[in-house]
């Protein structure tokens, strides 16, 4: 990138030099481009959700610290399983006034229900963290530690056994089927639900015996006590050591490997923009993201909810949503998630 | 006792002047809100939220929550006077308020409605203060299997309710379940019914259904009635709230009734949809004047307003305390409360308490504010016949656009509308009723939803719905209210030969 912008600089400065001459006194600063009027901020998911919560507290942010001189409108085009959301960025080609916040459903819906998109026909922008997913139990049963509950998994008959997840074919149920594979052949019965919240609370219920929730959808019952986290599925645990119970902070939940379950799984929130936009465009977003994650409300959203604060650009953040998308395809193709034809 | 005490503490923190000028602003905003459909209490809020980042946290909470009670109160004001229910919860209200404002009462139909919704949010206001943490334990208790049972009742207490025939009544309600069927399959993750039109991915939505069906649908009626508006002789009556009051006193066993549901199903939470149309079922089958429902009977306007708030006031408690939003309002709001950093959940009254009371405060008195505020206004409202149809007729129209865009910011729904208000004109003109549709697209994919997680649960075994007392209950009580006109149908019909006018 930064031998492209050097090159890019020679010829332009050519250009500059003899536009000078014409324009004498005007301007021409590199990054100049701002948004000219209003910017749209899809949603491709329902309101109250995890993505929907990021999305409206960016606005928030932003509004708060005075970020940005054009107001962000945050609209929710849930259908289909987020479809409806990336169709309408994909169909917006060139529009610098729109950006999309993505879920493992940038993956997933297209592989699952064979909707045509794609992340190549949007430009990437930034990752804006990664999302954690922990095992739960209800904190009556008897289970402590990963192995005890995969354990009685193994014990019990198969399909005996329910897991509560967020939607169908979508990462919650990866993960399902991902834990399959150190259950001896005993399968899950996965029951999905429309939000992250009401797993939660099904689990307190007991309506079903384990949920993959991410950890600010469960937290608050985890701290009445209603709910107890197993292992998390990450290669390293949570860097947040503040206690959220009397006893345990997120640093202290095992990682899922280290309890013997060889699995994990986290969940890109990312920010996208329409193909065909210039590099100053992006670069303005990128830029707005960095001053989103530099105010101390940023901060503390995180260590709420456990995320893995990570942020990526350019390359990076391209390379890494690529092996992502490889990764899902392999995932979604042994769990037998994959339409017809893909 | 020591509610008592935290609620006169939550008094103290809610009536500052400052948070008094923001009641009254938020009752006025969602009034305005509540009126232009599309822009549902929903959008309203999450339009206002990010404004609200930089007011202390219970100061926001209490503008957005007025923000919701008035748009509450004002989803009744277009059902009554064009028919046109801006939430799914209004739709019953429809049934006999649009009727009274045809035979110019639309001022007396208003304080009726307006006058129920305080009286039910007011009665799960007081359940909220000193039960909340005894029955917040009570949703745990819903699963799929309960959730169905609910759905099951609602559409049972339903079917021979309607003015038609029972089989046309079941024809409109099956075309629902077809139309809520569209879009994505939640539990098997694939595209139902959608034909490859990436505009049909979301399904139907309820708003666009309903705005073309009543909204649409009735301004076709009225121009084949030669362009009048039937209403246009109302009259204005300074002294109708108080002589509608006084009505309104004899209808105290239909307002306890509705308060008990109400309560009921938005703790559980069941929603204030379902309470609204249980309610009004129920009112239907047990009044004297049962047989009036649904021609301009005040009764028919008080029960269903006053579950729905009764409904959706208390449906903020297992939000607070669970996490779970019991409306599409509730999670915006859900999201607000993440935002200042507040955690909903069972410790939220523990480690909140100012918060809390502060918001629970403010319950009543933006209950009470927003009563002054739209029975001042009523008049006004109800002048708004007064207008000739050839004027107000566009607007309406305009107004239906803009909200049918405005629910997904797309123009296919627009024409979506217009269809659907044809149908409605047709379904008029055959005489099948448009409420049971309405019901199955709203509550259709739910139902079926949490039908299909029960049969997960329980590997396709239907005894699910016997297995606790609970759901049997609910079970049962909604097979006798199917059983119910069915019976009594077969006994007019061997009893009497009068069965000609029933059927």
């Amino acid at each position: 990138m930064d031998f492209r912008r050097t090159m890019l600089g020679r010829r332009l400065a050519w250009a500059v030099l003899a536009g000078a001459t014409l324009l004498a006194g005007a301007a021409l600063p590199a990054q100049a481009w701002e948004p000219t009027k209003q910017v749209t901020f899809i949603i491709p998911a329902g309101t109250g959700g995890g993505a929907d919560q990021m999305a409206r507290f960016i606005q928030g942010v932003v509004g708060k610290h005075n970020l940005m001189k054009q107001p962000i409108v945050v609209i929710n085009k849930a259908g289909g399983a987020g479809a409806e959301g990336f169709l309408e960025v994909k169909k917006s080609k060139g529009d610098a006034h729109q950006i999309i916040i993505t879920l493992s459903n940038l993956f997933t819906t297209p592989m699952a229900t064979g909707v045509p998109f794609n992340w190549k026909e949007m430009t990437p922008v930034a990752m804006l963290a990664l999302d954690q997913f922990v095992l739960w139990v209800n904190s009556d049963t008897p289970y402590k530690t990963a192995k005890d509950y995969i354990e009685a998994v193994k014990a019990g008959a198969d399909k005996q056994f329910k897991m509560g997840g967020t939607g169908s074919k979508q990462e919650d149920q990866i993960i399902t089927v991902a834990l399959e594979s150190v259950t001896g052949g005993k399968k899950f019965t996965y029951v999905p639900f429309a939000g992250g919240g009401a797993v939660a609370v099904q689990l307190v219920g007991k309506h079903v015996d384990s949920t993959v929730n991410n950890p600010i959808e469960a937290v608050a019952q985890w701290r009445a006590g209603g709910l107890r986290p197993l292992c998390i599925f990450d290669d390293k645990r949570s860097s947040y050591t503040t206690k959220v119970t009397d006893t345990m902070a997120w640093s202290d939940i095992p990682t899922c490997k280290e309890s013997g379950v060889d699995v994990d799984y986290q969940m890109l929130r990312g920010i996208f923009m329409p193909a065909g936009v210039t590099k100053e465009q992006v670069a303005f977003y990128v830029d707005l993201f960095k001053k989103v994650r530099e105010t101390p409300d940023w901060k503390e959203f995180m260590e709420k909810g456990a995320f893995n604060n990570t942020f990526m650009t350019g390359d990076e953040y391209a390379k890494w949503v690529e092996a992502a998308e490889k990764r899902h395809y392999e995932l979604m193709k042994s769990a037998g998630f994959l339409a017809a034809g893909r | 006792m020591e509610e008592i005490a935290s609620l006169m503490q939550g008094f103290s923190i809610a009536l500052t002047p400052y948070n008094l000028a923001l009641m009254f602003v938020g009752i006025v905003l969602g009034v305005v809100i509540g009126v232009l459909p599309g822009l549902g209490g929903a959008n309203g809020v999450a339009i206002l939220l990010p404004l609200t980042f930089s007011m202390p946290p219970t100061s926001a909470i209490i503008m957005l929550s007025c923000i919701y009670w008035g748009a509450l109160f004002g989803g009744a004001i277009t059902s009554i006077l064009f028919n046109i229910p801006g939430e799914p919860w209004s739709v019953a209200t429809t049934f006999d308020g649009h009727p009274m404002a045809r035979q110019g009462r639309a001022d007396e139909a208003l304080t009726a409605a307006f006058t129920s919704s305080f009286v039910g949010a007011f009665v799960a206001v007081v359940v909220i203060t000193f039960l909340a943490p005894v029955i917040a334990r009570f949703a745990l208790q819903f699963g799929p299997a309960e959730f169905f049972s609910v759905f099951f009742l609602t559409f049972a207490s339903f079917v021979g309710m309607g003015r038609g025939s029972a089989s046309k009544t079941l024809a409109a309600m099956a075309l629902g379940f077809a139309l809520a069927a569209v879009g994505m399959d939640g539990v098997t993750g694939q595209l139902r019914m959608t034909f490859g039109y990436d505009e049909l991915l979301g399904g139907f939505d309820f708003l666009i259904a309903v705005i073309g069906l009543f909204g649409i649908g009735e301004i076709l009626s009225s121009m084949e009635d030669g362009l009048k508006f039937q209403g246009s002789e109302a009259k204005l009556r300074l002294t109708v709230v108080l002589t509608t009051w006084k009505k309104l006193l004899a209808y105290w066993v239909t307002s306890i009734r509705s308060c008990i549901i109400g309560c009921w199903m938005g703790i559980t939470p069941g929603g204030a949809t379902p309470a609204s149309f249980m309610s009004y079922g129920l009112a239907k089958r047990m009044s004297p004047r049962g047989a009036n429902f649904g021609k301009g009977e005040m009764e028919g306007v008080v029960a269903p307003e006053t579950a729905a708030h009764a409904a959706g006031t208390s449906a903020l408690l297992p939000m607070l305390t669970l996490g779970i939003p019991g409306s599409p309002t509730a999670a915006v709001l859900l999201g607000g409360l993440l935002i200042w950093g507040l955690q909903p959940g069972p410790l939220l009254f523990v480690e909140q308490k100012e918060f809390v009371w502060g918001l629970i405060a403010s319950m009543y008195l933006g209950n009470i504010v927003g009563l002054i505020v739209v029975l001042t206004c009523v008049p006004m409202f109800a002048a708004i016949l007064r207008i000739p149809f050839s004027i107000i007729a566009p607007v309406i129209l305009v107004i239906c656009a803009i909200g049918a865009y405005t629910v997904n910011n797309n123009m296919f729904d627009v024409w979506m509308m217009l269809v659907f208000g044809v149908v409605g004109y047709v379904f008029n003109k055959l005489r099948y009723p448009l409420a049971p549709l309405v019901l199955a697209i709203v509550l259709g994919d739910k139902a079926e939803e949490a039908f299909r997680q029960s049969m997960l649960l329980s590997q396709g075994n239907l005894s699910i719905f016997w297995a606790n007392p609970l759901v049997a209950t609910i079970m049962s009580l909604g097979l006798a209210m199917l059983i119910w006109p069915l019976a009594s149908a077969l006994k007019a019909r061997f009893g009497h030969a009068r069965s000609a006018t029933a059927a």
